[in-house]
């Protein structure tokens, strides 16, 4: 069984890396930055209720797992999910409507920031209680088996999951049954305010796979090439035969856990978060991007531009976009008859 | 046509449903080559193999929370919660996807499953393996909760709830799988989810029960006409949730008293809800007030006091005394 250990490599490999991949890499990250500090605007002005769960800093990894996937593949995740949701291919112009609470939202503006759906991406929702959603990407994965499909159901969780018993339940579960479910650890080391020491007696996450006898390993979850792999690897095995696979995503969030706390500067040091900021995958891309010669200057501007281009156009379709009528209060309960 | 008790119906409502649709699978503990600490899943393993009664760990949220999964995509999963105490450590699978994914997902997905429990007290078990509690999940939107009280019904109700575009909870009463053969017809059948019963007409009292209650009802009913002379109108639920205003409302019309039978405990029971709604629709009918016959408010007693705890037909005979004398 393939387990190693946890030591990453200086950096990915970059086989296969051309400028139409490094462009979409580099889009799809900074599409998720940008549209995040809109939200977060969009929250400072009273336009958005509720919380709201930025993904700021994490950004390669639904990027580069979702990179390494098929469209028609599943992806599931919790609440931290903007990101997910929009790499899955979600328009944000919907996202943020929903975000806003409008009907044009991708849950008519009644599932809200940590509630995204969007069936025709396959994207299986947010999840808003920690761990809960790990049994029914068992499930998704079963259903694909079932059906005699090769799909996979990539599913996001944190580091608060890990001690949660349906991340245990899920891991046997699949592993078990075979089920092509990829357990996507973003390891941002704080479950709210509480730092992985506090809460796990073992804090190298992806040593867990080991005692469901699942591949497992971990990855700089700020090098989006390094995920775009290791993912790959842990999808090809899923389509082979059904193996999951357990990897943690070694990732920081540069803001606090919710707008409650903006900075995250509670528990953790400044220095500790200026630190990881130089890790910010998004440089880091944009930096390797130049020095290999996939993108020039000029095309990462354009790259920037045109993405601040259509976050400006989703904040100004959330913002045209009608509250639900009150009797959208009263529908989606049951099939209606 | 055949003559079977619960077990044994259920059992046919399944193996039917599974030959007519190969979306309709069974989950649970023990419910593949055990064939079900009930026997309700006996045989099943055999004819339909792994692939589709599947034995889980014990791992309830588990259970639940892939069945959910199984469902968005359209399987049909019966999931078999061993008794209906031990949900608890799926109740938030059920709370929070079961119940609101269609909600959540403004329809786009729906959880068209079925979650069967053995329920109820009487069968001298213990703490967790007696309790009524249905009630958790009729307050709950989202869920329907359909509870049968004799084999022919059973099998009907659990065909309509397996069809079901939405969720269904479908408590079993451990007391009633072995307690009675019936006729079941050997062509498929259906009772609609949401419709009561009135299994025995009456003028001056109606007595609303389900599940294994309604036994009690309909033998108070006989004791109070050869004993009283009163005519006692007898509803069998059948459906908890979406309950079925209308019925209750059109007898108590017509009678002017009720009492309500159920083995959950009285206080934010069912039996309130029920009273409720007769309230609504019939107050001006109303003779007395209702009445509520009931499981006291404490945990579920051991065996050696359970008899004190869950109703009988002596307390339902008291209790309707007092309403039709009021």
């Amino acid at each position: 069984m393939a387990q190693k250990t946890a030591i990453f490599q200086k950096s990915a490999p970059a086989a296969g890396i051309d400028p139409k991949l490094a462009r979409a890499l580099y889009a799809d990250m900074v599409l998720i930055r940008r549209f995040e500090e809109k939200a977060a605007e969009g929250y400072a002005l009273g336009k958005i209720g509720g919380f709201l769960h930025l993904y700021i800093g994490e950004e390669a990894v639904a990027v580069g797992a979702t990179s390494a996937m098929r469209p028609d593949d599943y992806a599931i995740a919790a609440y931290r999910e903007h990101g997910h949701c929009l790499a899955k291919g979600s328009d944000p112009k919907r996202v943020m409507a929903e975000l806003y609470g409008r009907i044009d939202g991708l849950s008519k503006g009644k599932g809200g920031s940590m509630h995204l759906f969007d069936k025709s991406v396959n994207f299986l929702g947010g999840h808003a209680i920690v761990g809960a959603h790990l049994p029914l990407a068992t499930g998704a994965g079963f259903s694909i088996k079932y059906r005699g499909g090769d799909q996979v159901v990539a599913c996001y969780f944190g580091d608060g999951a890990v001690p949660e018993g349906e991340f245990h339940e899920a891991m046997n579960l699949a592993a078990l049954w075979k089920l092509p479910v990829i357990f996507i650890c973003e390891n941002n080391r704080y479950a709210m305010g509480t730092s992985l020491e506090r809460a796990l007696a073992e804090t190298e996450i992806w040593k867990f796979g080991r005692a469901y006898n699942m591949p497992s390993e971990a990855v700089d979850g700020m090098d989006v090439l390094a995920i775009r792999d290791v993912i790959g690897q842990a999808v090809a095995r899923a389509r082979v035969d059904g193996t999951p696979s357990l990897i943690e995503a070694r990732t920081y969030r540069f803001r606090g856990h919710s707008m409650r706390d903006p900075a995250g500067a509670v528990y953790r040091t400044k220095e500790e978060v200026e630190r990881e900021k130089l890790r910010d995958p998004i440089a880091l891309f944009r930096d390797r991007a130049l020095k290999a010669g996939w993108l020039s200057e000029d095309d990462l501007r354009s790259i920037e531009k045109d993405v601040a281009d259509r976050v400006d156009e989703a904040v100004a379709f959330a913002d045209a976009s009608p509250e639900p009528p009150i009797e959208e209060l009263l529908t989606d309960i049951f099939k209606e008859s | 046509m055949a003559k079977l008790n619960m077990v044994k119906a259920l059992n046919l409502a399944l193996l039917q449903e599974m030959e007519r649709d190969e979306d309709v699978l069974i989950l649970g503990e023990d419910v593949g080559v055990d064939g079900g600490v009930f026997r309700v899943t006996e045989d099943l393993h055999r004819k339909f193999g792994s692939k589709r009664v599947i034995d889980s760990p014990l791992a309830e949220a588990a259970i639940i929370g892939a069945g959910v999964g199984m469902a968005l995509y359209g399987l049909k999963p019966v999931c078999e919660i061993q008794f209906s105490g031990f949900a608890f450590q799926c109740f938030h699978q059920i709370e929070n996807h079961v119940a609101r994914y269609r909600m959540r997902s403004q329809g786009r997905f729906h959880v068209p499953m079925v979650i069967r429990m053995p329920y109820g007290g009487g069968v001298r078990a213990l703490e967790h393996h007696s309790e009524s509690e249905e009630q958790f999940y009729a307050h709950i939107p989202g869920l329907k909760m359909v509870i049968p009280s004799a084999p022919r019904n059973a099998r009907a109700l659990l065909v309509s709830a397996i069809r079901d575009p939405d969720p269904v909870i479908f408590f079993e009463h451990k007391g009633l799988y072995h307690a009675a053969k019936e006729d079941v017809p050997d062509e498929i059948e259906t009772l609609p989810i949401g419709r009561a019963q009135v299994v025995r007409e009456g003028r001056d009292l109606t007595l609303i029960a389900y599940g294994a209650m309604v036994r009690l009802a309909r033998e108070a009913a006989d004791t109070l006409a050869e004993e009283d002379g009163a005519e006692c109108e007898v509803i069998d639920l059948l459906t908890v949730a979406p309950l079925d205003r209308d019925t209750l409302v059109a007898s108590v019309q017509k009678t002017g008293r009720a009492v309500i039978v159920h083995e959950a405990p009285r206080s934010f029971g069912p039996g309130a809800e029920i009273a409720t709604s007769i309230m609504d629709g019939a107050f001006l009918s109303l003779e007395a007030p209702i009445a509520r016959v009931t499981s006291w408010d404490v945990p579920f007693p051991g065996f050696a006091r359970e008899k004190g705890n869950v109703p009988d037909v002596a307390r339902v005979l008291s209790a309707a005394r007092a309403t039709l004398e009021f």
